[in-house]
C-alpha cells in the first residue's frame, strides 16, 4: 500500500518535474523568438558588425531559420532531448562549457544568501519573540522592514559603506571570500526578513497551543519550550518556501551580480538575454529548473525530518485521493 | 478554543505605524497626480555648473552628474513608478483570477490541468521570467509592467485558485446550490466576493513588490531609458558615482523602501480588520 503510494509520488514528481523543464525550454524560446530583430543577423554577431546579404542567407539556410516556427521550435527540442545545449552565438562557447564556468559562484552566493537569511531570521525570532511588548514589537517592525530592502539598492548602500567609506571589503570581483559577503548580505538581509515575518507567525500560534503550557507547567524554562516544542512547528512554513526562495535568489543574482562586477549566471544571463543568445539564454534557464527541482526535493527531505507527521497524513490523503 | 469577538479599532488608537503609512502613501498619489503641487522645477532641467551637490538646503537630495535636482526627480518619478507596481499588479491579478476560476470551477480534468500548470510556472523565479518577457517586449514603463505582471500571474494563480477550491466546498456555497440557485448567481455571490476578499490584501502588499521589481529590471536597463526620471533608472545612473557621490542611489532607493513599507504594514491592518483581530 506505501510502496505503491510512494511510486505514485515519485511519478507525478518526475512528471512535474519534466513538465517545468518542457515548460522553461519553450518559454524561452517564445521569448526569445519574440525579441526584435533578425535572428541569422543576431547570430552573425548583431546589426553592428554589418554583415553582408550572402552570409545572412547562408545562415538562414544553415540554421533552418527559413523554415516555419514551428518546425524550428520541433528542431530545438529535439536537440535539447539529446543533451546538445548548443554553442553559444555570443561567447563561441559551448553552451555546457559557459555553464561550468560560471555555475560555481552563482551556486555559492545563492546558497550562502539563503543560509545567512535563514540565520538572521532565527536569530530575530528567537530573541524578540514573547519577550514583552516593546522588544517583540521592536522585533517584528524589524522585520517588516528588512523585507522591504530592495536587494540592489541594499547592495550599493553596503558598496558604498564597507567599500568606498571604511575600505574593509573589496568592491568588485569574485575570487576572494570577502567579495561575497557584501553581495550575500544583500540578498540575505530582505529574505531573512521575510523568512523571520513567517517563522514569527508560526512561532505565536505555537506558543499559543496547549502543549508549550503544559511543557512549561513540567518545569522546563521558555528557552528550552522555544527550542524543543515551538521551534519545530515554527520551521515548517519557512521551510517550505526555501526551494522558492532559492530560485527567486537565482533570478536576483542577475542584479547583484551586476552592481558587484561578480562572474556568475545571472549576469551572464542579463548579457546572454540582451544579445538574444538563444542557445545561452535557454541553457542558464534550464539549469536554474534544475537548481530549483534537486533544492525542493531536498527541501522535501528536509520537511519531512522535521515534521514526521506530514508522511502519515499525506498517505491519508492519497488514499482519499484515489 | 476561544473565540474572540470582533473589536472595531476606534480612529485614535490606530498605531503611529499606519498613520504614518497612510500619510506617506497620500503623499506619493498627490506627487503622482499633480508632481508640480510638491516640485514645481523642471525634472528635465540641466544645470552644468551645479552638478554633483551634495545635499544642502537648496537641494534637499543633492543634485546628479547634470545638475538636475534629486528630489524634484524622485517626486516627478513617482508616477511613472507607481503606474508601472500597480498597471502589473492589476494584470497579474486579474490573470490570476481567470486561471483560479476557471481551474476551481471547472470539471474535474480542467481543476488538475490549470493545477498543474500554475504548478509548474509557479516554481519559475519570476524575476528570470520578467526578465525574458521585458527583453521581448521592449523597453518603457508599459511593456516593463506587462513583463512583470506575466510573470506574477502564476502566483497569484495559485492563490485564487486555492481560494476558489476551499470556498467550493463550503457550508454555504453547498447550501446554495440545494437552494437551487444559477451556477452564475453562485459565482457572483458567493464565490467570487469570498475567494477575493483576502487576496486585496495581497494584491495591496503586492504593488510594493512590483514596485522592486520593476526597479530591478529598470536598473539593468530594461525599464525607462536614462533622462527620464524614474527610481530604479535613477539608481542606475548613481551607480557609476557612488563612490563620490552617495545622494545620487540613496534617496530614490529610500522612496522603494518607504513605498514598500507603507504597503506592506496598510496591508497587514487592513488583513487584520478583515480576520477580525484587533491587535
Amino acid at each position: 500500500m506505501t510502496k505503491r503510494l510512494a511510486s505514485q509520488r515519485l511519478i507525478s514528481r518526475i512528471g512535474l518535474s519534466l513538465g517545468m523543464l518542457f515548460a522553461s525550454a519553450t518559454l524561452t524560446f517564445l521569448a526569445v523568438r519574440m525579441m526584435p530583430g533578425d535572428p541569422a543577423t543576431i547570430i552573425l554577431g548583431g546589426a553592428m558588425a554589418n554583415p553582408t546579404p550572402g552570409a545572412v542567407a547562408a545562415i538562414t539556410k544553415e540554421y533552418g531559420l527559413d523554415r516555419p516556427l514551428i518546425v524550428q521550435y520541433g528542431f530545438y527540442i529535439w536537440r535539447l532531448l539529446h543533451g546538445d545545449l548548443g554553442i553559444s552565438f555570443s561567447q563561441h562557447l559551448h553552451v555546457a562549457e559557459v555553464l561550468r564556468q560560471q555555475m560555481l559562484p552563482t551556486l555559492a552566493l545563492a546558497s550562502l544568501s539563503l543560509f545567512l537569511a535563514w540565520a538572521l531570521a532565527l536569530v530575530s525570532v528567537f530573541c524578540t519573540v514573547r519577550r514583552g511588548r516593546v522588544l517583540s514589537s521592536l522585533g517584528a517592525s524589524l522585520d517588516i522592514s528588512a523585507a522591504a530592502l530592495p536587494p540592489f539598492w541594499l547592495g550599493i548602500v553596503l558598496l558604498w559603506i564597507f567599500a568606498f567609506r571604511l575600505h574593509l571589503l573589496p568592491p568588485a570581483g569574485s575570487s576572494s571570500l570577502a567579495s561575497l559577503i557584501m553581495p550575500a548580505l544583500s540578498l540575505a538581509i530582505p529574505l531573512g526578513g521575510f523568512l523571520a515575518q513567517v517563522t514569527r507567525e508560526s512561532m505565536e500560534i505555537a506558543l499559543d497551543q496547549p502543549f508549550i503550557l503544559s511543557a512549561r507547567m513540567r518545569g522546563l524554562s521558555m528557552g528550552q519550550v522555544l527550542r524543543r516544542h515551538a521551534l519545530r512547528h515554527a520551521l515548517l512554513p519557512g521551510i517550505a518556501l526555501s526551494a522558492w526562495a532559492l530560485g527567486a535568489l537565482l533570478g536576483e543574482t542577475a542584479v547583484i551580480e551586476a552592481i558587484f562586477s561578480r562572474k556568475g549566471l545571472g549576469r551572464t544571463l542579463v548579457y546572454a538575454v540582451s544579445a538574444q543568445d538563444m542557445p545561452l539564454t535557454t541553457g542558464i534557464v534550464l539549469f536554474v529548473t534544475v537548481a530549483y527541482i534537486l533544492a525542493s526535493l531536498v527541501i522535501e527531505i528536509i520537511h519531512e525530518l522535521v515534521d514526521p507527521r506530514l508522511a502519515t497524513s499525506r498517505r491519508r490523503s492519497a488514499s482519499l485521493w484515489l | 478554543m476561544v473565540i474572540t469577538p470582533k473589536k472595531l479599532i476606534a480612529w485614535e488608537q490606530l498605531p503611529i505605524a499606519i498613520l504614518f503609512a497612510s500619510g506617506f502613501l497620500v503623499f506619493l498619489l498627490v506627487a503622482a497626480i499633480i508632481p508640480n503641487a510638491i516640485s514645481a522645477t523642471d525634472p528635465y532641467a540641466i544645470a552644468p555648473r551645479h552638478a554633483f551637490l551634495s545635499p544642502d538646503w537648496n537641494h534637499p537630495f543633492g543634485t546628479d552628474q547634470s545638475g538636475r535636482d534629486i528630489l524634484t526627480r524622485v517626486i516627478h518619478g513617482t508616477r511613472q513608478s507607481l503606474l508601472v507596481g500597480a498597471g502589473a499588479v492589476a494584470i497579474s491579478f486579474s490573470g490570476g483570477i481567470i486561471l483560479g476560476l476557471a481551474g476551481g470551477l471547472g470539471p474535474h480534468w480542467v481543476q488538475k490541468g490549470i493545477g498543474a500548470v500554475i504548478d509548474v510556472l509557479f516554481s519559475f523565479p519570476a524575476l528570470i521570467l520578467a526578465l525574458l518577457f521585458s527583453a521581448s517586449l521592449g523597453t518603457g514603463a508599459g511593456p516593463l509592467a506587462l513583463a512583470i505582471g506575466i510573470a506574477a500571474v502564476p502566483g497569484y494563480g495559485k492563490m485564487v485558485f486555492s481560494q476558489v477550491l476551499s470556498v467550493r466546498h463550503s457550508g454555504y456555497v453547498e447550501a446554495a446550490m440545494a437552494l437551487g440557485h444559477t451556477p452564475f448567481a453562485i459565482v457572483r455571490q458567493h464565490v467570487l466576493p469570498n475567494a477575493l476578499r483576502p487576496l486585496i490584501v495581497t494584491a495591496t502588499m503586492g504593488v510594493g513588490q512590483t514596485i522592486v521589481w520593476a526597479a530591478g529590471l529598470s536598473f539593468l536597463g530594461l525599464g525607462a531609458p536614462p533622462p527620464t526620471p524614474e527610481w530604479g533608472t535613477m539608481m542606475s545612473m548613481g551607480r557609476d558615482f557612488i563612490a563620490d557621490a552617495w545622494w545620487l542611489t540613496l534617496f530614490p532607493g529610500l522612496f522603494i523602501v518607504l513605498t514598500v513599507l507603507s504597503t506592506t504594514i496598510l496591508g497587514r491592518f487592513l488583513q487584520r480588520r478583515l480576520e477580525g483581530r484587533s491587535s
